[in-house]
């Protein structure tokens, strides 16, 4: 205790020649100040681009290096136990993408697969959140619910397809179904998760401010576990593309994986990559666009 | 400003708190009684683990007493409410609001509307030397800094005393002497009661109007120390005659304590056998 406060002596005296009204000023008209733009800050600013800059210059060259390899393996038919005899060149699939972007058909295929997307993926949402923010905050809900999911998670959705064909009248609601659930389970357990990791203090500073239940869970849970919740939906997108894409091979009749499925049926070899790379393409931005909503609705978390 | 009368009367008696552990309950704080007159500005102090934070969690209202009473302004606390306002040693400020949405967070729970939460936030934020940086979000402020707005928002909803649970324990020492100042000039602006719990005693003397010493656990009041320091209260104070009779007081009060709750006394041999870096000074002074 005697050594602390020598310590704190020290500050005391030395505190003397400068009033602490001064030191106020002092500290906050330093907080206060308007960074200056110091000729080190201006160069590590142009290290961080130089540095931004070699990441896309890199990432353009491996893209080039992947199609220019793709190229090779295709024109001289490489057989090395792998076969690329009937692998369509890139400049195959560019011909035909470039086909398929003329003709509406193709375009029917690409938007029915994102509505079905659309509509099984945001009705997981719609109904995984609340229930895992629910599930969350109520013990006895959990209690009631979670042995039922945990059951139910681990069946991969591609497995519920014969179930979904019985269970919904149109093919079209069965494939929603199947999108649906395999969404649903990564966005409760990541809703779940974050909200078992709230602050308990945050929630008593709530309560000191006169926050009543509906106020703590609108004002503290929820913004709390935000970054889990979308982390769920990123998971819970990607799963629901692999869902669907399976479902439309097996069951369908359009949608982007029936079309990749067809072309190999008709021995379209150069449809069969062009519609991997629409998946990928479309897997890429509708996790693109979480990211961007994530970006805009937590404006803490940037 | 001076029309306002002081409020908040906290009377804690006979205050018991067990918790609940594998073998029955294990006694925390027994039979405290301790008492913030209307105005005053308390401060608890004692050995790290002596129930402190508990008894304050109680005035808050987190707890029940197990036994004994607890009441302010002669009605018994049941839960929290904003009538008490609580400052964290952790900040505790919600990392999704600005400085000022945290502020103004209080207010909207009293249903104030905007314009009017925006000018009384802006208004004490101005006062915490803080409007600069009213749109930030906390984790780009500095200790200190978030101290300051834990203390504005735990202000802003016109409470009638201020409960604050070891609030500089993480600030280094400069910080926290403007802090301790920043704190009194609210306090005798706003008049009202602060429990203010502390492990340092050049802190307790600095600020208080009477200071609780409280026991090792089962944590009880073992002795209340009158400051009669006048205020405004100075740094240069800290070296006064009064000052270091107050500390030397409060020391012998607390190191008996400090070493129970280290289990027991240690012998002079053992004190003469430890070879601790104590960067020059003798274990024995340190003690
Ligand atoms: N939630 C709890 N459950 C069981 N024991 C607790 C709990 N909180 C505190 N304690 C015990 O009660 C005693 C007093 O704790 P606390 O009030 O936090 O002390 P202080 O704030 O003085 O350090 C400590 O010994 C601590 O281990
Ligand atoms: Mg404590």
């Amino acid at each position: 205790m005697t050594r602390t406060s020598l310590q704190r002596n020290a500050v005391f005296e030395a505190s003397q020649a400068e009033p602490v009204e001064e030191k106020i000023s002092a500290l906050t008209a330093g907080v206060e100040r308007k960074p200056s733009v110091s000729a080190a800050a201006l160069a590590k600013r142009i290290f961080n681009m130089a540095k931004d800059l070699r990441g896309f210059f890199l990432g353009t060259l491996s893209l080039l290096a992947f199609l220019a390899l793709w190229h090779f393996l295709t024109a001289y038919r490489v057989n090395i136990y792998v076969r690329f005899v009937n692998v369509p060149s890139p400049e195959q699939v560019l011909d035909s993408a470039i086909k398929a972007f003329h003709d509406p058909k193709f375009f029917s295929h690409v938007m029915l697969s994102c509505r079905r997307i659309l509509l099984g993926f945001m009705g997981a949402a719609i109904i995984a959140v609340p229930l895992g923010l629910l599930m969350g905050r109520f013990k006895i809900l959990r209690e009631i619910v979670f042995p039922v999911t945990e059951v139910l998670r681990p069946i991969p959705a591609i497995a519920w397809v014969p179930m979904a064909i019985m269970l919904w009248p149109t093919n079209e609601e069965s494939i929603v179904f199947i999108t649906f659930i395999g969404s649903f389970f990564p966005i409760l357990i990541n809703t779940l998760h974050g909200m078992t990791l709230v602050d308990p203090v945050l929630v008593r500073a709530a309560q000191c401010l006169g926050a009543k239940e509906r106020a703590i869970f609108r004002e503290v849970y929820f913004p709390a576990a935000l970054p889990h919740i979308f982390t769920g939906l990123t998971v819970g997108m990607g799963v629901a593309w692999v869902s669907l894409i399976a479902a439309e091979m097996i069951s369908g009749q359009f949608g982007i994986g029936y079309f990749t499925w067809e072309a190999y049926s008709l021995v379209q070899y150069a449809d069969i990559a062009l519609g991997m790379v629409c998946i990928g393409v479309l897997g890429l931005g509708s996790s693109a666009a979480i990211r961007g909503l994530g970006y805009l609705v937590m404006p803490w978390n940037r | 400003m001076d029309a306002i009368a002081p409020k908040g009367f906290i009377e804690v008696e006979h205050f018991h708190l067990a918790y609940p552990s594998r073998d029955g309950k294990v006694a925390a704080v027994e039979d405290a009684s301790i008492h913030v007159r209307p105005g005053e500005f308390v401060s608890i102090i004692g050995p790290s683990g002596c129930g402190k934070s508990t008894l304050l969690n109680a005035v808050a209202g987190f707890l029940k007493p197990t036994r004994g009473s607890v009441t302010v302004d002669g009605e018994a606390v049941d839960g929290p409410s904003a009538d008490r306002g609580m400052v964290f040693q952790q900040y505790s400020l919600f990392p999704w609001k600005t400085v000022r949405g945290n502020v103004e967070f209080g207010l909207a729970m009293k249903g104030k509307g905007r314009h009017a939460r925006q000018t009384a936030a802006r208004t004490l934020l101005g006062l915490a030397g803080l409007l600069a940086f009213e749109n930030h979000y906390p984790d780009r402020l500095s200790g200190g800094m978030k101290q300051r707005v834990g203390i504005v928002r735990a202000l802003a909803t016109g409470p009638k005393v201020l409960l604050l649970d070891e609030p500089f324990g993480a600030l280094d020492a400069q910080t926290r002497l403007i802090m301790q100042q920043i704190l009194t000039n609210m306090w005798q602006h706003l008049k009202i009661s602060v429990l203010f719990v502390t492990h340092d005693i050049d802190e307790a003397i600095f600020l208080s109007d009477r200071i609780y010493c409280m026991t090792a656990r089962p944590g009880t009041i073992k002795a209340e120390i009158k400051v009669p320091l006048e205020r405004p209260r100075l740094p240069e104070m800290m070296v006064s005659a009064e000052f270091s009779r107050l500390r030397q007081e409060l020391m012998s009060l607390i190191r008996e304590e400090s070493l129970k709750a280290m289990g027991g006394e240690i012998s002079a041999e053992a004190m003469q056998g430890l070879s601790i870096d104590l960067h020059g000074e003798s274990l024995a002074s340190i003690l």
